[in-house]
């Protein structure tokens, strides 16, 4: 938008959002919701906190878990599906259903199999990101032009190297697309899966937060959750762009 | 051929389901049942009626949390891709609550709105609106200029253009926000009935694992995925039959 | 003889920024003619039929259309696009009415008076087939359709048959040529290629880029009336693709 001729930049207005909450806060229409001043003075002193920084650290570690098992397992599968039409048509169907089905259901039966713990978080997390890293890789290979192919091997190119050198670079645009939009979905399947699982990481901070009412504390950690999803999914919107330059002219 | 790939579906089928009766029958776990025992207990629910009244529960929050962020989110969603201003005020909030992991609000609501119904359609609402709003927005504002100059060309009002124009242009996208909307709403659906309170199809699952009926428990995840699928299934051939036309027929192509 | 103009415009400049995309351009466009706007891409010839049309303002200078002075979309104007602009979920006859239905015409009428020129562009038959079911060339038919059946007295053609292949293209050039000699209309037909605008035009004004201005005006006058098919075999038509190719050639990167 602009005013007065001058362009305000996208997110200008979380800032008159962030006033109207500080204003809502100090009016004291309700305990749910303490002033923004007063959320972020907790937000500092919470982020010392050691219980804070276990959360996180626990968090992190089962979201790079999560995500490495994702990627490692999903884009080769996907390659795989894209190059082998048997492969691809008995697969397929199944990632399908995994994509859209509420994932959320299979978290009970990860908690009985796999315990209460670290393991079922991180299995809750490569399940939510990998089937959209299957899908666009598979997409990626399948779009890539059949000339481009012959080209490598009228050049006498070696299957490996006509893999490494065409394949992965021409898939490459989707397959990060595809990885961005997994890592978006396991942000929010790490915390599904804590919040379910509750013992580990910001799902028992959660609880020990509502269960003590404090909503200060619950406003600052939820921030600063929200703004590490916000900026990984920027960061990675942005390495989706830098390649995107020749996505288009392919 | 739609033989091989009606073929290869099934064999799919059957390969997946074989593997999980076999993974049964070792056992790879104690709370791993086979296939067939999983199907076996899924009718006696279905045959006894828990079933239907357990998803008779869980539906509610989630037709009537689907249902208010299709209209309101559509609303939304034409306003802010419509309006410069709207767009600069609501679509930060909109993109960082479509990449934030809401459910961190889920002891929130339940603080603040208790654990009744009005909390489960919220936490739905939560979930399926941020997709809906996003679509629609982005579909008005991505309309070809040239339809809209074409619009203007053959002398049609503002009201005309957005009517006749904008909106039948962006159906398409706006349907499949929809849909990823009834996706996402699912996915609180469940939630809330595990996270909240265990009703309905939750409460099947989390009494029947307190009581290690495992079959019971995996033939309950068994059709909450399956209804889903099945709908956002039917959802999307709607899709493609509504809007034949409409996905071709720009001239791109 | 000249015949007097339909259609002027006066010291037209646009600007967009910084950057001077016409400047001080003035042309004539005689009644019941076609005058071709010809020239490298980027020289603004479709910058000037989109302000003749009302889609665009000028940064200065006016456009007259039978002495009226042009402040946006009229009448007494009508469009056909580049790209078609066809409404993919309509069908070819909605899309045709869609001028008739935006001046607020009744449906019966409408469709009688679509139907008319569906039949006169050659249609006859495709009245509710969809554009996706169509071909490029039967597309821009449609837009042509559409043109002629809200009877304005100027019809403002941009790069009408660039996006149909040569055959087609060539049929649409003859077809173009009998339009001219029948409707009693003043044609504004914007184009890149030399042979096509010396096939078709009455007048033919050549743009220069950065910025436009008219170069030249050149009036084709021995080989309008021998006949389509002598056109292209005639020396003062190949004189004149020779002269325009010359004094472009500088201009081509």
């Amino acid at each position: 938008m602009t005013v007065f001729g001058y362009r305000l930049p996208g997110m200008s207005s979380l800032i008159v959002w962030g006033l109207l909450w500080e204003i809502v806060g100090q009016m004291g229409l309700t305990f749910f919701i303490p002033p923004l001043s007063e959320v972020i003075a907790t937000l500092f002193a919470v982020i010392g906190t050691a219980a804070f920084q276990k959360a996180l650290a626990e968090t992190a570690y089962a979201f790079s878990a999560g995500v490495f098992f994702a990627i490692t397992i999903g884009i080769p599968v996907g390659i795989l599906m894209g190059k082998n039409r048997l492969l691809d048509e008995l697969l397929l169907p199944w990632v399908n259903v995994f994509l859209s089905a509420p994932l959320t259901a299979l978290v009970p039966v990860l908690m009985v199999l796999f315990g209460f713990g670290m393991k079922s978080i991180v299995i809750t997390t490569t399940l939510f990101g990998i089937w959209i890293i299957i899908l666009n890789a598979r997409a990626g290979v399948k779009q890539i032009n059949r000339s481009l192919v012959e080209m490598a091997h009228s050049f006498g190119a070696s299957p490996w190297n006509a893999f490494t050198k065409i394949y992965l670079w021409a898939a490459l645009p989707e397959i990060l697309g595809g990885v961005r939009i997994g890592i978006i979905r396991a942000v929010k399947g790490v915390i599904i899966g804590q919040l379910l699982i509750s013992i580990v990481g910001f799902g028992a901070l959660f609880e020990l937060y509502s269960a003590n009412f404090l909503m200060a504390h619950f406003w600052a950690v939820l921030i600063v959750l929200f703004a590490l999803a916000f900026t990984i999914a920027e960061f990675l919107a942005y390495l989706e762009r830098r390649v995107a330059y020749y996505a288009a002219k392919r | 051929m739609p033989n091989r790939s009606l073929f290869l579906k099934i064999l799919s089928a059957v390969i997946l389901f074989g593997a999980w009766e076999i993974a049964g029958r070792i056992p790879v776990s104690y709370a791993f049942p086979t296939f067939l025992e999983a199907m076996g207990a899924l009718f006696r629910m279905a045959g006894d009626g828990t079933l239907w009244t357990a998803y008779a529960e869980t539906l509610q929050p989630l037709v009537v949390g689907v249902a208010i962020s299709a209209v309101l989110g559509i609303a939304i969603g034409l306003w802010v891709g419509l309006s410069n201003v709207f767009d600069w005020l609501f679509s930060p909030i909109f993109i960082v609550m479509q990449a934030a992991p809401l459910a961190a609000l889920i002891p929130l609501l339940v603080l603040a709105y208790g654990i009744g119904l009005t909390s489960k359609v919220l936490v739905v609402c939560i979930m399926a609106m941020p997709v809906i709003v996003l679509n629609t927005s982005s579909a008005v504002r991505n309309t070809p200029e040239s339809m809209k100059e074409m619009g203007r060309a053959f002398l049609a009002s503002e009201l005309a253009i957005i009517l006749k124009i904008i909106i039948p242009a962006a159906s398409p996208v706006i349907f499949a926000g929809l849909r990823l909307g009834v996706s996402a709403g699912f996915i609180g659906a469940i939630l809330a009935e595990l996270k909240i309170t265990p009703t309905g199809v939750g409460d099947i699952i989390t009494y029947s694992r307190s009581i290690a009926d495992y079959p019971s428990m995996y033939a309950a995840i068994f059709s909450i995925i399956l209804l889903a699928v099945l709908f956002l299934n039917v959802l999307e051939k709607t899709e493609t039959v509504l809007f034949k036309g409409n996905q071709r027929g720009y001239v791109s192509d | 003889m000249v015949p007097e103009s339909a259609v002027s415009t006066r010291n037209i400049s646009k600007n967009y920024g910084d950057v001077e995309a016409l400047r001080n351009l003035s042309l004539e466009f005689p009644r019941g003619q076609l005058t071709s706007l010809l020239g490298p891409s980027g020289c603004g010839k479709t910058t000037l039929l989109k302000i003749i049309a009302g889609l665009l303002q000028p940064s200065s200078g006016e456009v007259e259309v039978n002495g009226h002075t042009v402040t946006g979309p009229g009448p007494d104007r009508a469009f056909v696009f580049q790209d078609f602009a066809l409404l993919p979920w309509a069908s070819v006859i909605r899309n045709v009415a869609f001028g008739l239905e935006m001046r607020g015409v009744a449906k019966s009428e409408r469709e009688a008076i679509a139907e008319r020129y569906i039949r006169e562009v050659g249609l006859a038959g495709f009245e509710h087939a969809y554009p996706h079911e169509l071909s490029g060339g039967m597309r821009q038919r449609v837009g042509l359709a559409r043109a002629l059946s809200v009877d304005a007295q100027v019809l403002l053609m941009d790069e009408p048959f660039s996006a149909v292949d040569e055959q087609t293209r060539r049929k649409f050039q003859e077809d173009l040529l009998g339009l001219v000699q029948n409707e009693k209309k003043t044609f504004i037909f914007v184009t890149h290629s030399i042979e096509e605008a010396v096939y078709v035009s009455d007048q033919i004004a050549i743009l220069l880029p950065r910025p436009s201005r008219v170069s030249e005006i050149i009036r084709p006058s021995g080989f309008r009336d021998k006949g389509a098919d002598n056109i292209r075999r005639d020396p003062e038509y190949l004189d004149i693709v020779d002269q325009i190719w010359a004094s472009l050639r500088s201009y081509v990167e």
